[in-house]
């Protein structure tokens, strides 16, 4: 009789929890949407944020990330790969440790690191030097997907490769990459939806421009960062192209999340 | 002469004092069903994992002794003289593993029984549909396939996955087929079509099996060898070795005293 009540009690305080962490995301969300969409229209994917509107931001924020995973992508499944398929004993445990702890290292923390070694050596924010910061973001996300993934990859089809005179690289290109292939995917495609909506990496590396620009050697349109800079801005006018961007950052956001979760769900 | 000559064969695992295998002399005869059969850890697939090396995909082990290797042309080698890559390549063509579980490659059936023809070297497209044709043919599958050939090769069955497994063994034309209980994952229908399938193999390979089950070892094989902890307690004729053991420890595991 007490341990149903006390399973009882406890279904409810579950049940609870759960109601009060989905209605603050609901109450976000919400929120989001009402001053977001208030302030939405068409036009602000046609001019730039000197004419009020925001596309060299989306533009610049989705070159920034991309660049980001030009760099990230690579070198992350490159480190994982080393670690699950090469690296024996201490070395490899190192570079499993580390990208554990840069996994979470704070990202402005990451910011400040990418200002010291290249924006001053350099003399200036770039959107190199943002791009960096967000790939530096990345990698351990990316490695320790595909370490996790590959080692997902029964030994049998390794030595299966094997047996049938296949190099060790060729069995881990032509065979293990495949078999691990949809959950690294998705895992890069988290990493880019992380990446694609920070701000406090890009602070003071690429800062972010009111012009459209491809030029990365100079300040970069970021649109987070804008979204701050708008948001301490004294006009209404301004405070409500940061509630537009927001919200078109986090259906941005949204959308990566959701086809990672798809590809995920449609390939196993 | 023996395709493969066991001498004086020991082996040791990383980190382990004592060999898992010590002074084993065992030969597998040509276009013959030899069977291992022994008790859980007795020996009998580090032995069979020994025969194309497939121990060298984890450092530390150690071998000692010979495991020599006359070809088709009476060519002999010491496959345990094997160093350079080029050799192990050659080495696993000549001698082929399947496993005990199924092992399709996440591609299409077709480029699955092509993966080996290509490391091989085969280039050529209609030498390539060929030689893949040929081989699902002798492992009873094209019949069953043949109108989806490039459809993943994780869509079959588990037993045809592992006919799939035996025609992409068999398209590089090995000189041997190792299986390592090649059908304790399966049903006994497709256990029945496989062990068929290995007996039809013999005439062109010859054929060394790990297996548990001693009905498969005295229905397929021609001389079977019978292991215990990591000796060689006996080897004879399948019908001698089930029928007329020489050994008390062979007779009391056939007749299911131990194992």
């Amino acid at each position: 009789m007490s341990r149903l009540l006390v399973n009882k009690i406890f279904l409810a305080l579950s049940v609870l929890s759960a109601l009060i962490g989905l209605a603050f995301l609901a109450w976000i969300l919400i929120t989001l949407f009402i001053k977001g969409l208030g302030s939405f229209h068409f036009g602000l994917f046609l001019n730039d944020l000197i004419d009020g509107g925001l596309r060299n931001l989306i533009i610049g924020q989705f070159i920034l990330a991309g660049l980001a995973s030009i760099i990230g992508i690579p070198l992350g499944m490159a480190a994982g790969i080393y670690i699950q398929e090469y690296g024996r004993g201490r070395y490899a445990n190192l570079i499993r440790d580390l990208s554990d702890i840069m996994m979470s290292a704070p990202s402005i923390v990451i910011g400040a690191f990418v200002y010291a070694v290249i924006v001053v050596p350099t003399g200036g924010t770039s959107g190199f030097a943002g791009a960096i910061a967000l790939a530096i973001m990345m990698l351990p996300v990316v490695i320790n997907t595909t370490d996790n993934m590959l080692s997902l990859v029964p030994r049998e089809l390794r030595e299966a490769g094997i047996a049938l005179g296949a190099s060790k690289y060729k069995v881990i290109i032509d065979i293990v990459i495949k078999a691990a292939k949809v959950g690294i995917m998705t895992g890069i495609l988290l990493a880019f939806a992380r990446i694609i909506g920070e701000t406090a990496p890009l602070l003071f590396t690429s800062e972010t421009s009111n012009y459209f620009s491809l030029d990365l050697t100079e300040s970069f349109p970021s649109l987070t960062v804008s979204i701050y800079d708008l948001a301490n801005e004294p006009e209404e006018s301004s405070r409500d192209l940061a509630w537009a961007a927001s919200f078109i950052l986090t259906v941005l956001v949204l959308i990566i999340n959701l086809s990672g979760r798809f590809i995920t769900r449609n390939k196993k | 002469m023996p395709v493969l000559n066991i001498q004086k064969f020991s082996f040791t695992y990383p980190g382990v004092d004592h060999p898992s295998l010590q002074n084993i002399n065992l030969p597998i005869k040509r276009n013959k069903i030899t069977a291992l059969i022994g008790p859980s850890g007795c020996g009998k697939s580090t032995l069979l994992r020994s025969m194309n090396r497939i121990h060298d995909l984890y450092p530390g082990n150690k071998y000692e002794g010979k495991i020599e290797f006359t070809d088709s042309d009476k060519n002999i080698s010491d496959i345990l003289d094997i160093k350079k890559e080029n050799e192990f390549i050659e080495l696993r063509q000549r001698i082929g593993m399947i496993f005990q579980k199924p092992t399709p490659f996440p591609m299409s059936i077709f480029d699955n029984v092509a993966y080996g023809l290509k490391i091989a070297g085969v280039k050529n497209k209609t030498e390539l549909a060929d030689r893949v044709e040929i081989a699902l043919k002798g492992s009873a599958l094209w019949k069953e396939v043949y109108d989806r050939l490039d459809k993943s090769a994780m869509g079959l069955s588990g037993g045809q996955q592992q006919r799939l497994c035996i025609a992409r063994a068999v398209a590089v034309k090995p000189e041997v087929l190792l299986f390592d209980e090649p059908t304790s994952a399966l049903d006994p229908i497709s256990t029945g079509a496989i062990e068929e399938l290995i007996v039809e193999l013999k005439k062109d390979v010859s054929i060394a099996i790990v297996t548990h089950n001693m009905q498969q070892a005295s229905r397929i094989s021609d001389y079977t060898a019978f292991m215990y902890l990591g000796d060689l307690v006996e080897y004879d004729k399948t019908e001698n070795i089930f029928l007329n053991p020489q050994e008390k420890k062979t007779e009391d595991y056939i007749t299911g005293r131990f194992g």
